[in-house]
Protein backbone atom coordinates (compact mmCIF):
# COMPACT_ATOMS: atom_id res chain seq x y z
CA UNK A 1 0.00 0.00 0.00
CA UNK A 2 1.23 3.49 -0.94
CA UNK A 3 0.80 5.84 1.76
CA UNK A 4 -0.44 9.17 1.07
CA UNK A 5 2.05 12.38 1.19
CA UNK A 6 0.16 13.47 4.55
CA UNK A 7 0.37 10.40 5.81
CA UNK A 8 3.98 10.04 5.66
CA UNK A 9 4.41 13.66 6.45
CA UNK A 10 2.72 13.32 9.40
CA UNK A 11 3.97 9.91 10.72
CA UNK A 12 7.71 11.15 9.79
CA UNK A 13 6.93 14.59 11.92
CA UNK A 14 5.53 12.25 15.09
CA UNK A 15 7.93 9.64 14.65
CA UNK A 16 11.04 11.80 15.11
CA UNK A 17 9.38 13.76 18.17
CA UNK A 18 8.88 10.68 19.56
CA UNK A 19 11.87 9.01 19.27
CA UNK A 20 14.56 11.83 19.64
CA UNK A 21 14.30 12.08 22.95
CA UNK A 22 16.40 8.61 23.47
CA UNK A 23 19.26 10.19 22.20
CA UNK A 24 19.01 13.24 24.30
CA UNK A 25 21.85 12.81 26.75
CA UNK A 26 20.87 16.17 28.67
CA UNK A 27 17.79 18.16 29.46
CA UNK A 28 19.49 20.95 27.39
CA UNK A 29 17.97 18.95 24.75
CA UNK A 30 14.60 18.46 25.37
CA UNK A 31 14.49 22.58 25.65
CA UNK A 32 16.51 23.18 21.82
CA UNK A 33 13.83 20.71 20.98
CA UNK A 34 11.03 22.79 22.22
CA UNK A 35 12.23 25.69 20.84
CA UNK A 36 12.56 23.80 17.15
CA UNK A 37 8.61 23.24 17.48
CA UNK A 38 7.53 26.49 18.68
CA UNK A 39 9.66 27.62 15.58
CA UNK A 40 7.97 24.84 13.18
CA UNK A 41 4.38 26.12 14.13
CA UNK A 42 5.17 30.03 12.78
CA UNK A 43 6.95 28.47 9.89
CA UNK A 44 4.05 25.73 9.38
CA UNK A 45 1.62 28.64 9.11
CA UNK A 46 4.09 30.67 6.65
CA UNK A 47 4.01 27.66 3.97
CA UNK A 48 0.33 28.18 4.01
CA UNK A 49 1.22 31.72 3.06
CA UNK A 50 4.26 31.52 1.75
CA UNK A 51 4.30 28.00 -0.04
CA UNK A 52 0.54 27.79 -0.90
CA UNK A 53 -0.65 31.13 -1.47
CA UNK A 54 2.88 32.56 -2.90
CA UNK A 55 2.11 36.15 -0.37
CA UNK A 56 5.26 37.27 1.42
CA UNK A 57 5.08 38.56 5.20
CA UNK A 58 8.06 40.39 6.44
CA UNK A 59 6.37 40.76 9.70
CA UNK A 60 4.94 37.95 11.13
CA UNK A 61 6.86 38.10 13.95
CA UNK A 62 3.98 41.08 14.86
CA UNK A 63 1.72 38.14 15.11
CA UNK A 64 4.26 36.02 17.39
CA UNK A 65 4.46 39.26 19.81
CA UNK A 66 0.67 39.64 19.92
CA UNK A 67 0.50 35.73 20.91
CA UNK A 68 3.07 36.45 23.28
CA UNK A 69 2.11 39.09 25.29
CA UNK A 70 -1.66 38.19 25.07
CA UNK A 71 -0.61 35.19 27.94
CA UNK A 72 1.03 37.88 29.76
CA UNK A 73 -0.97 40.46 29.78
CA UNK A 74 -4.90 39.03 29.70
CA UNK A 75 -3.86 36.97 32.92
CA UNK A 76 -2.89 39.89 35.02
CA UNK A 77 -5.43 42.56 33.43
CA UNK A 78 -8.38 40.34 32.32
CA UNK A 79 -8.16 37.40 35.05
CA UNK A 80 -7.85 34.70 32.04
CA UNK A 81 -6.29 31.22 32.03
CA UNK A 82 -3.34 31.53 30.20
CA UNK A 83 -4.67 29.02 27.83
CA UNK A 84 -7.47 31.25 26.96
CA UNK A 85 -5.06 33.87 26.86
CA UNK A 86 -3.42 32.33 24.31
CA UNK A 87 -6.76 31.47 22.06
CA UNK A 88 -7.25 35.57 22.81
CA UNK A 89 -4.19 36.22 21.29
CA UNK A 90 -4.89 34.26 18.78
CA UNK A 91 -8.44 35.56 17.82
CA UNK A 92 -6.43 39.18 18.12
CA UNK A 93 -3.85 38.03 15.59
CA UNK A 94 -6.28 36.68 13.09
CA UNK A 95 -8.89 40.46 13.53
CA UNK A 96 -5.70 42.57 12.56
CA UNK A 97 -4.54 40.04 9.86
CA UNK A 98 -8.01 40.85 8.81
CA UNK A 99 -7.71 44.19 8.85
CA UNK A 100 -4.11 44.90 7.61
CA UNK A 101 -5.23 42.29 4.82
CA UNK A 102 -7.89 43.55 3.43
CA UNK A 103 -7.09 46.50 1.78
CA UNK A 104 -3.51 45.40 0.99
CA UNK A 105 -4.22 41.90 -1.12
CA UNK A 106 -6.72 44.09 -3.59
CA UNK A 107 -3.20 44.98 -4.98
CA UNK A 108 -1.40 43.14 -7.06
CA UNK A 109 2.51 43.46 -5.74
CA UNK A 110 4.75 43.87 -2.91
CA UNK A 111 2.50 45.40 -0.98
CA UNK A 112 1.84 42.95 1.31
CA UNK A 113 5.67 42.34 2.30
CA UNK A 114 6.34 46.14 2.75
CA UNK A 115 2.84 46.27 4.57
CA UNK A 116 3.65 43.42 6.93
CA UNK A 117 7.28 45.25 7.57
CA UNK A 118 5.40 48.37 9.12
CA UNK A 119 2.93 46.63 10.66
CA UNK A 120 5.80 44.28 12.42
CA UNK A 121 8.11 47.36 13.53
CA UNK A 122 4.75 49.02 14.83
CA UNK A 123 3.87 46.26 17.31
CA UNK A 124 7.75 45.86 18.26
CA UNK A 125 7.76 49.29 19.29
CA UNK A 126 4.72 49.82 20.88
CA UNK A 127 5.81 46.46 23.38
CA UNK A 128 9.23 48.62 23.56
CA UNK A 129 7.95 51.93 24.67
CA UNK A 130 4.76 50.89 26.88
CA UNK A 131 6.83 50.68 29.26
CA UNK A 132 4.51 50.44 32.43
CA UNK A 133 2.24 47.87 30.51
CA UNK A 134 4.79 45.66 28.90
CA UNK A 135 8.23 46.36 31.32
CA UNK A 136 9.56 48.18 27.95
CA UNK A 137 12.94 46.26 26.68
CA UNK A 138 13.59 44.50 30.02
CA UNK A 139 10.43 42.27 29.18
CA UNK A 140 8.09 40.89 31.71
CA UNK A 141 6.99 37.71 33.09
CA UNK A 142 4.38 34.97 31.88
CA UNK A 143 2.34 32.85 34.73
CA UNK A 144 2.61 29.46 34.45
CA UNK A 145 -0.06 27.11 31.98
CA UNK A 146 -0.40 24.74 35.18
CA UNK A 147 -1.09 21.79 32.74
CA UNK A 148 1.80 19.89 34.13
CA UNK A 149 0.56 20.36 37.13
CA UNK A 150 -2.80 18.74 36.09
CA UNK A 151 -0.52 16.00 34.71
CA UNK A 152 1.15 15.28 37.77
CA UNK A 153 -2.16 15.21 39.50
CA UNK A 154 -2.80 11.79 37.42
CA UNK A 155 0.30 10.28 37.57
CA UNK A 156 2.11 12.10 34.36
CA UNK A 157 5.51 13.18 36.24
CA UNK A 158 7.41 15.20 33.73
CA UNK A 159 10.46 17.81 34.51
CA UNK A 160 9.42 21.06 33.17
CA UNK A 161 11.13 20.84 30.12
CA UNK A 162 10.14 17.49 29.03
CA UNK A 163 6.65 18.31 29.48
CA UNK A 164 7.15 21.83 26.45
CA UNK A 165 8.47 19.51 24.52
CA UNK A 166 6.08 17.12 24.57
CA UNK A 167 3.50 19.76 24.76
CA UNK A 168 4.95 22.05 21.72
CA UNK A 169 5.47 18.82 20.02
CA UNK A 170 1.68 18.03 20.23
CA UNK A 171 0.65 21.21 18.94
CA UNK A 172 3.47 21.34 16.14
CA UNK A 173 1.91 17.86 15.00
CA UNK A 174 -1.69 19.56 15.05
CA UNK A 175 -0.36 22.33 13.44
CA UNK A 176 0.66 20.15 10.61
CA UNK A 177 -2.31 17.87 10.30
CA UNK A 178 -4.21 20.76 10.00
CA UNK A 179 -2.29 22.76 7.07
CA UNK A 180 -1.43 18.95 5.14
CA UNK A 181 -5.54 18.69 5.16
CA UNK A 182 -5.42 22.33 3.92
CA UNK A 183 -3.14 21.58 0.94
CA UNK A 184 -5.56 18.73 -0.18
CA UNK A 185 -8.41 20.49 0.03
CA UNK A 186 -10.43 23.37 -2.22
CA UNK A 187 -9.38 26.01 -0.45
CA UNK A 188 -5.74 24.83 -0.74
CA UNK A 189 -5.91 24.17 -4.38
CA UNK A 190 -7.53 27.62 -5.01
CA UNK A 191 -4.49 29.00 -3.30
CA UNK A 192 -1.88 27.01 -5.23
CA UNK A 193 -3.93 27.70 -7.92
CA UNK A 194 -3.66 31.88 -7.27
CA UNK A 195 -0.10 31.28 -6.88
CA UNK A 196 0.58 29.44 -10.26
CA UNK A 197 -1.35 31.82 -12.45
CA UNK A 198 -3.69 34.58 -11.00
CA UNK A 199 -5.00 35.20 -14.31
CA UNK A 200 -6.03 31.70 -14.47
CA UNK A 201 -7.14 31.26 -10.91
CA UNK A 202 -9.62 33.93 -11.46
CA UNK A 203 -11.17 33.25 -15.02
CA UNK A 204 -11.83 29.71 -13.30
CA UNK A 205 -13.77 31.75 -10.41
CA UNK A 206 -11.52 31.82 -7.34
CA UNK A 207 -11.80 35.13 -5.86
CA UNK A 208 -8.17 35.98 -5.29
CA UNK A 209 -8.23 38.92 -3.07
CA UNK A 210 -10.15 37.04 -0.72
CA UNK A 211 -8.20 33.91 -1.04
CA UNK A 212 -5.12 35.70 -0.28
CA UNK A 213 -6.59 37.30 2.65
CA UNK A 214 -7.64 33.83 3.98
CA UNK A 215 -3.77 32.74 3.94
CA UNK A 216 -2.56 35.79 5.65
CA UNK A 217 -5.44 35.39 8.78
CA UNK A 218 -4.25 31.69 9.25
CA UNK A 219 -0.56 32.11 9.35
CA UNK A 220 -1.02 34.87 11.46
CA UNK A 221 -2.94 32.51 13.87
CA UNK A 222 0.13 29.92 13.68
CA UNK A 223 2.76 32.59 14.31
CA UNK A 224 0.31 33.79 17.48
CA UNK A 225 -0.20 30.51 19.13
CA UNK A 226 3.90 29.91 18.12
CA UNK A 227 4.42 33.18 20.58
CA UNK A 228 2.24 32.04 23.08
CA UNK A 229 3.80 28.41 23.32
CA UNK A 230 7.46 30.43 23.73
CA UNK A 231 6.26 33.17 26.28
CA UNK A 232 4.73 30.51 28.20
CA UNK A 233 7.49 28.02 28.04
CA UNK A 234 9.90 30.61 28.60
CA UNK A 235 7.69 32.12 31.87
CA UNK A 236 9.44 35.23 30.51
CA UNK A 237 9.52 37.76 27.71
CA UNK A 238 10.89 40.62 25.33
CA UNK A 239 9.85 42.77 22.71
CA UNK A 240 12.57 40.60 20.18
CA UNK A 241 9.85 38.13 19.96
CA UNK A 242 8.14 40.77 17.57
CA UNK A 243 11.08 41.72 16.49
CA UNK A 244 12.14 42.41 12.54
CA UNK A 245 14.65 39.80 12.79
CA UNK A 246 12.62 37.08 13.99
CA UNK A 247 10.40 37.87 11.59
CA UNK A 248 13.07 37.40 9.02
CA UNK A 249 14.39 34.51 10.68
CA UNK A 250 10.38 32.25 10.27
CA UNK A 251 10.92 33.42 6.61
CA UNK A 252 14.31 32.12 5.96
CA UNK A 253 13.43 28.95 7.89
CA UNK A 254 10.47 28.67 5.73
CA UNK A 255 12.21 29.51 2.43
CA UNK A 256 15.71 27.50 3.29
CA UNK A 257 13.90 24.22 3.96
CA UNK A 258 11.58 24.86 1.12
CA UNK A 259 8.45 26.43 1.19
CA UNK A 260 5.93 24.33 -0.73
CA UNK A 261 6.52 21.60 1.73
CA UNK A 262 4.98 20.83 5.84
CA UNK A 263 7.88 19.21 6.28
CA UNK A 264 10.83 20.99 4.48
CA UNK A 265 9.90 24.08 6.38
CA UNK A 266 10.47 22.30 9.61
CA UNK A 267 13.45 21.15 9.03
CA UNK A 268 14.17 24.57 8.13
CA UNK A 269 12.97 25.48 11.37
CA UNK A 270 15.45 22.52 12.85
CA UNK A 271 18.37 23.48 10.88
CA UNK A 272 18.48 27.53 11.99
CA UNK A 273 17.38 26.93 15.52
CA UNK A 274 19.88 24.73 16.42
CA UNK A 275 23.02 26.11 13.82
CA UNK A 276 23.29 28.97 16.31
CA UNK A 277 23.26 26.59 19.31
CA UNK A 278 26.30 24.82 17.71
CA UNK A 279 27.87 27.42 16.01
CA UNK A 280 28.30 29.28 19.79
CA UNK A 281 31.79 28.39 19.67
CA UNK A 282 32.47 30.22 16.31
CA UNK A 283 30.06 33.23 17.62
CA UNK A 284 31.65 35.61 15.47
CA UNK A 285 31.39 33.66 12.78
CA UNK A 286 27.22 32.28 13.05
CA UNK A 287 25.78 35.20 11.13
CA UNK A 288 28.19 34.29 8.28
CA UNK A 289 28.03 30.90 8.57
CA UNK A 290 24.17 31.31 7.98
CA UNK A 291 24.22 34.00 5.38
CA UNK A 292 26.65 31.14 3.30
CA UNK A 293 24.28 28.42 4.18
CA UNK A 294 21.30 30.41 2.76
CA UNK A 295 23.15 31.93 -0.67
CA UNK A 296 24.09 28.42 -1.40
CA UNK A 297 20.71 26.98 -0.57
CA UNK A 298 18.94 29.49 -2.47
CA UNK A 299 21.78 28.96 -5.85
CA UNK A 300 22.15 25.54 -5.89
CA UNK A 301 18.46 24.54 -4.39
CA UNK A 302 15.68 26.87 -5.56
CA UNK A 303 12.87 25.11 -3.82
CA UNK A 304 14.45 24.59 -0.75
CA UNK A 305 16.28 21.42 0.82
CA UNK A 306 13.65 19.17 1.32
CA UNK A 307 11.75 19.10 -1.74
CA UNK A 308 15.30 19.51 -4.01
CA UNK A 309 16.73 16.75 -2.39
CA UNK A 310 13.92 14.27 -2.45
CA UNK A 311 13.12 14.96 -6.09
CA UNK A 312 17.42 14.22 -6.91
CA UNK A 313 16.41 10.73 -4.93
CA UNK A 314 13.72 10.27 -7.06
CA UNK A 315 14.84 11.44 -10.52
CA UNK A 316 17.84 8.63 -9.45
CA UNK A 317 15.35 6.11 -8.80
CA UNK A 318 13.31 6.45 -12.06
CA UNK B 1 -32.23 34.77 -28.38
CA UNK B 2 -28.61 35.65 -27.96
CA UNK B 3 -26.19 34.51 -25.06
CA UNK B 4 -23.60 36.93 -25.24
CA UNK B 5 -23.88 40.05 -26.84
CA UNK B 6 -20.65 42.68 -27.22
CA UNK B 7 -21.57 46.09 -27.79
CA UNK B 8 -19.35 48.76 -29.56
CA UNK B 9 -16.46 47.27 -27.62
CA UNK B 10 -13.58 49.55 -27.25
CA UNK B 11 -9.89 49.94 -25.74
CA UNK B 12 -6.81 52.20 -25.87
CA UNK B 13 -3.16 51.72 -25.01
CA UNK B 14 -1.27 54.66 -24.29
CA UNK B 15 -3.40 56.35 -26.93
CA UNK B 16 -2.99 53.54 -30.02
CA UNK B 17 -6.32 52.41 -30.85
CA UNK B 18 -6.08 48.66 -29.65
CA UNK B 19 -10.15 48.14 -30.43
CA UNK B 20 -12.13 50.16 -31.58
CA UNK B 21 -16.11 49.68 -31.81
CA UNK B 22 -16.84 45.99 -32.05
CA UNK B 23 -20.10 44.12 -31.52
CA UNK B 24 -21.44 40.94 -32.26
CA UNK B 25 -23.85 38.09 -30.47
CA UNK B 26 -23.98 34.64 -29.38
CA UNK B 27 -26.66 32.04 -29.31
CA UNK B 28 -26.58 28.84 -27.15
CA UNK B 29 -24.86 26.10 -28.78
CA UNK B 30 -23.52 28.72 -31.60
CA UNK B 31 -19.55 28.66 -32.61
CA UNK B 32 -18.20 32.35 -33.55
CA UNK B 33 -14.99 32.74 -34.55
CA UNK B 34 -12.74 35.98 -34.64
CA UNK B 35 -10.00 36.45 -37.02
CA UNK B 36 -7.68 38.75 -38.41
CA UNK B 37 -3.83 39.20 -39.13
CA UNK B 38 -1.30 39.52 -35.63
CA UNK B 39 -1.92 42.61 -34.36
CA UNK B 40 -5.80 42.53 -34.70
CA UNK B 41 -6.77 43.05 -31.29
CA UNK B 42 -8.38 39.62 -30.55
CA UNK B 43 -6.94 38.62 -27.88
CA UNK B 44 -7.94 42.06 -26.36
CA UNK B 45 -11.38 41.70 -27.24
CA UNK B 46 -10.84 38.34 -25.82
CA UNK B 47 -9.39 40.37 -22.21
CA UNK B 48 -12.29 42.76 -22.82
CA UNK B 49 -15.08 40.14 -22.70
CA UNK B 50 -13.51 37.77 -20.02
CA UNK B 51 -12.69 40.88 -17.54
CA UNK B 52 -8.78 40.42 -17.62
CA UNK B 53 -8.95 44.11 -19.54
CA UNK B 54 -11.66 46.86 -18.64
CA UNK B 55 -12.83 48.34 -21.95
CA UNK B 56 -12.76 52.17 -22.49
CA UNK B 57 -16.10 52.12 -24.23
CA UNK B 58 -19.13 49.50 -25.29
CA UNK B 59 -20.96 46.74 -23.57
CA UNK B 60 -20.83 43.29 -22.84
CA UNK B 61 -24.25 42.19 -22.09
CA UNK B 62 -24.44 37.80 -20.78
CA UNK B 63 -27.98 36.53 -21.05
CA UNK B 64 -29.48 40.03 -20.84
CA UNK B 65 -27.33 41.24 -17.66
CA UNK B 66 -24.59 44.17 -18.37
CA UNK B 67 -20.76 42.17 -17.52
CA UNK B 68 -18.74 44.77 -18.88
CA UNK B 69 -15.79 45.24 -16.48
CA UNK B 70 -17.00 42.53 -14.27
CA UNK B 71 -14.27 40.99 -12.94
CA UNK B 72 -13.34 37.71 -14.19
CA UNK B 73 -14.61 35.68 -10.71
CA UNK B 74 -17.95 36.86 -11.15
CA UNK B 75 -17.99 36.09 -14.45
CA UNK B 76 -16.72 32.79 -14.01
CA UNK B 77 -19.83 32.41 -11.41
CA UNK B 78 -22.20 33.44 -14.40
CA UNK B 79 -20.76 30.79 -16.61
CA UNK B 80 -18.09 32.66 -18.73
CA UNK B 81 -15.18 30.30 -18.90
CA UNK B 82 -12.12 30.82 -21.31
CA UNK B 83 -8.49 29.68 -22.23
CA UNK B 84 -5.10 31.69 -22.81
CA UNK B 85 -3.12 31.66 -25.76
CA UNK B 86 0.26 32.26 -23.83
CA UNK B 87 -0.59 28.73 -21.24
CA UNK B 88 -2.13 29.61 -18.01
CA UNK B 89 -1.43 26.51 -16.48
CA UNK B 90 -0.53 25.66 -12.37
CA UNK B 91 2.62 24.87 -13.68
CA UNK B 92 3.12 23.05 -10.00
CA UNK B 93 0.00 20.89 -9.72
CA UNK B 94 -0.30 17.85 -11.57
CA UNK B 95 -2.57 17.15 -14.37
CA UNK B 96 -5.26 16.23 -12.26
CA UNK B 97 -4.71 18.79 -10.15
CA UNK B 98 -5.52 21.61 -12.52
CA UNK B 99 -7.80 19.79 -13.64
CA UNK B 100 -9.72 19.67 -10.36
CA UNK B 101 -9.17 23.19 -9.29
CA UNK B 102 -11.45 24.19 -12.75
CA UNK B 103 -14.20 22.77 -10.38
CA UNK B 104 -13.35 25.65 -7.85
CA UNK B 105 -17.20 27.37 -8.14
CA UNK B 106 -18.65 23.37 -7.55
CA UNK B 107 -16.26 22.38 -4.54
CA UNK B 108 -15.51 25.43 -2.41
CA UNK B 109 -17.00 25.57 1.04
CA UNK B 110 -15.73 27.22 4.46
CA UNK B 111 -12.34 26.88 4.99
CA UNK B 112 -13.08 25.35 8.55
CA UNK B 113 -14.34 22.49 7.18
CA UNK B 114 -11.10 22.18 4.90
CA UNK B 115 -8.54 22.80 7.53
CA UNK B 116 -10.16 19.98 9.92
CA UNK B 117 -10.82 17.45 6.91
CA UNK B 118 -14.76 17.29 7.76
CA UNK B 119 -16.37 14.64 6.03
CA UNK B 120 -18.30 17.53 4.21
CA UNK B 121 -14.80 18.85 2.85
CA UNK B 122 -13.75 15.48 1.32
CA UNK B 123 -16.63 14.21 -0.02
CA UNK B 124 -16.72 18.01 -2.13
CA UNK B 125 -12.69 17.40 -3.11
CA UNK B 126 -13.87 13.65 -4.08
CA UNK B 127 -16.82 14.66 -6.06
CA UNK B 128 -14.61 17.41 -8.25
CA UNK B 129 -11.80 14.40 -8.38
CA UNK B 130 -13.78 12.17 -10.64
CA UNK B 131 -15.46 14.63 -12.68
CA UNK B 132 -11.77 15.64 -13.37
CA UNK B 133 -10.71 12.42 -14.11
CA UNK B 134 -14.08 12.32 -16.75
CA UNK B 135 -13.09 15.63 -18.39
CA UNK B 136 -9.16 14.66 -18.49
CA UNK B 137 -10.39 11.34 -20.28
CA UNK B 138 -12.63 13.58 -22.50
CA UNK B 139 -9.51 15.30 -23.61
CA UNK B 140 -7.23 12.38 -24.15
CA UNK B 141 -5.53 12.82 -20.93
CA UNK B 142 -6.69 10.63 -18.70
CA UNK B 143 -3.76 8.50 -18.64
CA UNK B 144 -1.08 11.62 -17.48
CA UNK B 145 -3.40 12.89 -14.67
CA UNK B 146 -1.02 12.01 -11.75
CA UNK B 147 1.94 13.85 -13.72
CA UNK B 148 2.87 16.76 -12.94
CA UNK B 149 1.60 19.79 -15.47
CA UNK B 150 4.87 20.85 -16.65
CA UNK B 151 5.90 18.04 -18.05
CA UNK B 152 3.04 17.75 -20.59
CA UNK B 153 3.89 18.71 -24.80
CA UNK B 154 2.86 22.31 -26.26
CA UNK B 155 -0.42 20.55 -27.54
CA UNK B 156 -1.28 18.55 -24.15
CA UNK B 157 -1.35 21.41 -22.36
CA UNK B 158 -3.66 23.50 -24.24
CA UNK B 159 -6.08 20.70 -24.11
CA UNK B 160 -5.51 20.52 -20.09
CA UNK B 161 -6.97 24.32 -20.31
CA UNK B 162 -9.82 23.14 -21.99
CA UNK B 163 -10.25 20.53 -19.37
CA UNK B 164 -10.03 22.76 -16.80
CA UNK B 165 -12.39 25.45 -18.29
CA UNK B 166 -15.07 22.81 -19.02
CA UNK B 167 -14.77 21.85 -15.33
CA UNK B 168 -16.72 25.07 -14.54
CA UNK B 169 -19.43 23.70 -16.37
CA UNK B 170 -19.60 26.92 -18.51
CA UNK B 171 -22.49 28.71 -20.62
CA UNK B 172 -19.74 30.56 -22.79
CA UNK B 173 -16.48 29.30 -23.42
CA UNK B 174 -13.46 31.47 -25.06
CA UNK B 175 -11.08 29.15 -26.69
CA UNK B 176 -7.95 31.65 -27.40
CA UNK B 177 -6.15 29.87 -30.37
CA UNK B 178 -6.78 26.00 -28.54
CA UNK B 179 -4.69 24.33 -31.42
CA UNK B 180 -1.70 26.50 -31.98
CA UNK B 181 1.31 24.55 -31.36
CA UNK B 182 -0.59 21.26 -32.19
CA UNK B 183 -0.31 18.43 -34.75
CA UNK B 184 -2.77 17.80 -37.35
CA UNK B 185 -3.87 14.64 -35.41
CA UNK B 186 -4.34 17.09 -32.34
CA UNK B 187 -5.89 19.77 -34.33
CA UNK B 188 -8.63 17.09 -35.16
CA UNK B 189 -9.28 16.21 -31.94
CA UNK B 190 -9.45 19.33 -30.65
CA UNK B 191 -11.97 20.56 -33.07
CA UNK B 192 -14.14 17.10 -32.43
CA UNK B 193 -13.98 18.40 -28.64
CA UNK B 194 -15.24 22.01 -29.79
CA UNK B 195 -18.29 20.74 -31.72
CA UNK B 196 -18.62 17.93 -29.20
CA UNK B 197 -19.29 21.22 -26.91
CA UNK B 198 -21.03 23.24 -28.82
CA UNK B 199 -23.74 20.75 -29.40
CA UNK B 200 -24.09 20.07 -25.88
CA UNK B 201 -25.73 23.72 -25.86
CA UNK B 202 -22.44 25.52 -24.93
CA UNK B 203 -21.52 28.95 -26.68
CA UNK B 204 -17.99 28.88 -27.88
CA UNK B 205 -16.03 32.58 -29.37
CA UNK B 206 -12.67 31.20 -31.00
CA UNK B 207 -9.50 32.73 -31.82
CA UNK B 208 -7.66 30.25 -34.03
CA UNK B 209 -5.32 30.99 -36.76
CA UNK B 210 -5.96 27.44 -37.98
CA UNK B 211 -7.80 28.93 -41.14
CA UNK B 212 -8.96 25.19 -42.08
CA UNK B 213 -10.67 24.47 -38.50
CA UNK B 214 -12.37 27.98 -38.65
CA UNK B 215 -14.20 27.38 -41.88
CA UNK B 216 -14.78 24.00 -41.03
CA UNK B 217 -16.31 24.23 -37.39
CA UNK B 218 -17.49 27.86 -37.34
CA UNK B 219 -21.43 28.67 -37.80
CA UNK B 220 -20.59 32.64 -37.80
CA UNK B 221 -17.02 34.53 -38.53
CA UNK B 222 -16.15 38.15 -36.66
CA UNK B 223 -13.29 39.46 -38.86
CA UNK B 224 -10.43 42.40 -36.88
CA UNK B 225 -8.49 44.16 -38.76
CA UNK B 226 -6.37 47.15 -36.94
CA UNK B 227 -8.83 46.67 -33.76
CA UNK B 228 -11.88 46.86 -36.08
CA UNK B 229 -14.45 44.63 -37.07
CA UNK B 230 -14.05 44.39 -41.07
CA UNK B 231 -16.87 42.09 -42.11
CA UNK B 232 -18.98 38.97 -40.67
CA UNK B 233 -20.79 36.73 -41.78
CA UNK B 234 -20.60 32.83 -42.36
CA UNK B 235 -17.65 30.85 -43.29
CA UNK B 236 -18.34 30.91 -47.17
CA UNK B 237 -19.45 34.35 -47.30
CA UNK B 238 -15.99 35.50 -45.33
CA UNK B 239 -13.86 33.13 -47.44
CA UNK B 240 -14.65 35.34 -50.18
CA UNK B 241 -15.01 38.83 -48.92
CA UNK B 242 -12.59 40.98 -50.90
CA UNK B 243 -11.71 43.06 -47.82
CA UNK B 244 -11.09 39.78 -45.99
CA UNK B 245 -8.75 38.28 -48.65
CA UNK B 246 -6.83 41.36 -48.72
CA UNK B 247 -6.70 41.71 -44.89
CA UNK B 248 -6.19 38.79 -44.03
CA UNK B 249 -5.16 35.91 -46.46
CA UNK B 250 -3.56 39.07 -48.29
CA UNK B 251 -1.13 39.30 -44.91
CA UNK B 252 -0.54 35.55 -45.20
CA UNK B 253 -0.38 35.23 -48.67
CA UNK B 254 2.72 38.05 -48.31
CA UNK B 255 3.64 36.08 -45.70
CA UNK B 256 4.12 32.65 -47.82
CA UNK B 257 5.88 34.77 -50.65
CA UNK B 258 8.74 35.65 -48.09
CA UNK B 259 8.81 32.33 -47.05
CA UNK B 260 9.29 30.74 -50.42
CA UNK B 261 12.41 33.77 -50.68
Amino acid sequence: MRLSSKATTLLILAAVIAIAPVFFPSSYYFRVGSLIFVNGLAVTGLVILIGYAGQISLGHAGFAGIGAYACALAPVHLGLHPALAAVLGALLSAAIAYLVGRPILRLKGYYLAVTSLGFGILVSMVLSNEAQLTGGPDGMAVPELGLRAVLKAIGIDLSNTEFWYAFSGLVLVLGAWLALNLYHSPTGRALRALHGSEVAARTVGVDVAHYKLVAFVLSAIYASVSGSLLALQNKFITPDVAGFMHSIEMVTMTVLGGAGSVLGAILGAAILTTLPQVLTIFQEYEQLMLGLVMMLVMIFMREGLLPSITRRIRGRAE
Amino acid sequence: MSLLQIEGLGIDFGGLRAVHDVGFSLKPGEIVSVIGPNGAGKTTLFNMISGVYAPARGRVVLDGEDVTRMPPHLLARRGLSRTFQNLQIFQSMSVLENAVAGHHLHERGSVFADLFALPAARRRSQASGESARALLDRVGLGRAAEQEAGSLSYGALKRLEIARALALKPRVLLLDEPAAGCNAVETEEIDHLIAQVAAEGVSILLVEHDMKMVMRISNHIVVLDHGEKIAEGEPAAIARNPRVIEAYLGAQATEAKHVDG
